[in-house]
């Protein structure tokens, strides 16, 4: 690790840590630093980051938003803006984060039945302590990783979903994390949530920013009990020339069903890590990815399912579409555990590449221990169909909005895989570009 | 409406219109036969503008105008409809939005505002019922998994909602039943109109029994050899194509 970056970490760090906080906080974050220090920045000898560059990004001199001076010129406006940008729906509880800080300001929060909590990470480290700290100790393979050992050295703010046994969350929760400001700003939002036996929830993160060459680094906690559901949501629209690299990991009990859907649209250099691991008997995993690099964009999107129990189904599906001079890469793990007998696994992934010069690696890693299995991967990479788009255009349809339907269609499925209509009508306006022609396409569901 | 001039027309490899010559008036119907491989399906495709064919002498002028400076989409708004020999198949895009996406981009070029989804529906209900198709299909995939005659008949819908000035049709009884061809006669000779021409592709003579040409031209060796009235086409079915492949050569 080159001293300068080390250093500048470090500052921060034992500046940040001066700043009044509970002993067993301060003591977790300085685990965390000195874990960082240990695994320090990755480099392209190691295996998972073979085709990720990462470290011309990270060492950029950024700035912890959270101790900057409040001396932004960031506008109010610019900041609704975002916030306009961002809206999905305004019946969802919304929690706004900028630069890592949970806005008061600019969140929304509706009435929420007897023993939710929702509320930001940093009031709940004051009023539910212990709740913190359980969920923060949960296992989500945290341990080897340069950059959750980061996110934990600075863990200060994100956002705290609780919700007891037997409660259906009526609304969404929509986490929405902005990053402004002038400065490189590095922010490092941590997320916690748990869904109670037999509960079921909405959560969505979007991501977007509008500043300089910023970082975001997350991670997201997830822990389902039994017979839990949640369908998590995440929107990486980060502006480009920002760094974006997250980390979700997830803790299913027996008969609970998580549903991801992940769709990367921002963002220079996007690193997803998705980890599953299956702790039960009957459960249902299901993980739906949608990345669409163009111009010098990176795309990295790895997942993890850890089958540690028997008659569990884990269905994965990622689409890559990439243009330019785009990179993308799919690693995607399943692990099925000696005990894990009567498995289903089933994944695909598929790239279209637009563009001569876009390049995917994809790579899926089975591994399989148990023998009573059924376990499935198939992975595809192409380009656009030139008869289709004959044959659209020699029915009258333009070349540009031709090249659009069949790129909508390939998507298609990973989006109709969203049960939230609002969240659907968003991403299919990205995807058509609001061109005008869109409504005949999504005339079917109206 | 479409006078095609000595085209010649060819692949990377091999030319394969080597002088077209073919004069279709509005109101007419042209029947185009002729040996497998002889290019009656390169000259529709070179109608429609697909650009896997490079024209390397001739003209086309169509209504006047110089057709092949035109770009694909443009020569289908300005009623250019090409019935495929092998209609594509589009999974993801549902037949009905394909067909509303085809006729609002014609309506665009014209100037026109979107048509009414009510006005859409009852329309496409319309053709459906004319052409025995069932409604189901309408949210399948553009000719995903259609078994050959239905994508036939997908074809000739296509062709009743857009309604074109000229229609090329390719070998579109290839592959119908008995009570398909008919239909699928019925819908063309419903688009029958003093300011509309039609130029069928076919193998036989059948068809020409319910759509009935003005002309009847044979396409051999990239070459229209021979142009007849209707007989031409019984004198074929009885001759077969041997003795005009030699006029191909001469
Ligand atoms: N894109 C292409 N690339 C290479 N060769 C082609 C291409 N298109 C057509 N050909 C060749 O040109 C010749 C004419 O083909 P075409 O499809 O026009 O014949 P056709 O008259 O329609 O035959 P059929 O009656 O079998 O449909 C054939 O030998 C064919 O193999
Ligand atoms: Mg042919």
């Amino acid at each position: 690790m080159i001293a300068t970056e080390n250093e500048t970490y470090q500052e921060q760090h034992a500046t940040f840590q001066l700043q009044f906080s509970p002993a067993w906080l301060v003591e977790l974050r300085q685990r965390g630093f000195d874990a960082f220090t240990r695994l320090g920045i990755p480099t392209k000898t190691l295996e998972d980051w073979r085709f990720t560059n990462i470290a011309p990004l990270v060492r950029r001199p950024y700035a912890l938003a959270s101790l900057a001076h409040s001396d932004d010129e960031t506008t109010n406006d610019e900041i609704k803006a975002l916030v306009q940008q961002a809206t999905l729906d305004e019946e969802f509880h919304r929690l706004v984060f900028i630069n890592g800080r949970y806005s008061d300001e600019w969140s929304l929060m509706h009435d929420l039945s007897v023993g939710v909590v929702i509320d930001n990470l940093g009031n709940a480290i004051c009023d539910h302590p212990s709740d913190v700290q359980t969920l923060l100790a949960s296992d989500h393979k945290l341990d080897d990783s340069t950059f959750a050992a980061l996110n934990t050295a600075f863990i200060n703010d994100g956002a705290f979903i609780d919700i007891p046994d037997g409660v259906v969350l009526d609304r969404p929760v929509h986490l929405v994390f902005l990053s402004i400001g002038s400065n490189h700003t590095v922010s490092h939002p941590r997320n916690l949530i748990r869904v109670g036996k037999h509960s079921k929830a909405h959560v969505i993160e979007s991501y977007l920013g509008h500043g300089d060459a910023y970082f975001t680094n997350a991670i997201t906690q997830v822990t389902l009990e039994e017979s839990a559901e949640l369908d998590h949501h995440k929107l990486q629209h980060e502006q480009v020339g920002a760094l974006h690299i997250a980390l979700t990991g997830v803790d299913q009990r027996t008969s609970s069903r998580f549903r991801s859907h992940y769709f990367s649209f921002g963002a220079s250099l996007a690193r997803n890590e998705l980890n599953c691991v299956l702790d039960g008997e009957q459960i249902e995993t299901t993980l739906n990815g949608l990345y669409m690099p163009k111009g010098d964009q990176l795309m990295d999107c790895r997942t993890r399912i850890d089958h540690a129990k028997p008659h569990c189904k884990s269905y994965e599906l990622y689409k890559g579409i990439l243009d330019d001079r785009a990179k993308g890469v799919f690693n995607g793990k399943i692990f099925v555990h000696q005990d894990a007998q009567k498995t289903d696994a089933k994944q695909s992934n598929q790239a279209l590449l637009l563009s001569d010069d876009a390049v995917v690696n994809t790579k899926p890693q089975l591994e399989i221990y148990a023998d009573d299995v059924r376990c499935t991967h198939g992975a595809t990479i192409g380009a656009l169909d030139e008869d289709a788009l004959y044959y659209l255009r020699s029915r009258g349809v333009p070349a540009e909005l031709a090249r659009k339907i069949l790129i909508f269609a390939f998507a298609n499925d990973v989006v109709q895989g969203v049960e939230l209509p609002a969240v659907r009508r968003h991403l299919e306006s990205v995807l058509l570009s609001g061109h005008e022609l869109s409504e005949d396409i999504l005339s079917r569901r109206t | 409406m479409l006078e095609i001039k000595n085209l010649h027309a060819r692949t990377l490899d091999i030319e394969i219109l080597r002088g077209i010559n073919l004069q279709v008036a509005a109101g007419e119907v042209h029947a185009i036969m002729g040996p497998n491989g002889s290019g009656k399906s390169t000259l529709a495709h070179v109608i429609a503008g697909r650009d896997d064919y490079e024209v390397t002498q001739g003209e086309i002028l169509y209504c006047g105008q110089d057709l092949l400076g035109m770009e694909i989409e443009t020569r289908a708004a300005e009623g250019i409809f090409l019935a495929y020999q092998y209609p594509v198949e589009i999974p993801g895009v549902s037949n009905k939005e394909f067909l509303r996406i085809a006729m609002n981009s014609i309506r665009k070029h014209h100037g026109q505002p979107s048509i009414k989804r009510t006005e859409f529906v009852s329309l496409l209900k319309e053709n459906l019922s004319r052409l025995g198709m069932d409604k189901s299909m309408m949210d399948r995939s553009v000719n995903e998994g259609f078994s050959g005659g239905e994508k036939k008949r997908n074809e000739i819908l296509q062709m009743a909602m857009l309604q074109p000035k000229l229609a090329v049709l390719d070998e579109t009884d290839s592959g119908l039943d008995i009570d398909a061809l008919k239909i699928v006669a019925d819908g063309v000779n419903a688009l029958r109109s003093p300011e509309r021409a039609t130029i069928v592709v076919t193998h036989y003579q059948r068809l020409l029994d319910y759509i009935v040409p003005d002309k009847v031209h044979v396409l051999a060796g990239g070459k229209i050899v021979r142009s007849g009235d209707k007989s031409l086409a019984l004198e074929l079915e009885d001759k077969g194509y041997g003795f005009l492949q030699e006029l191909a050569l001469s």
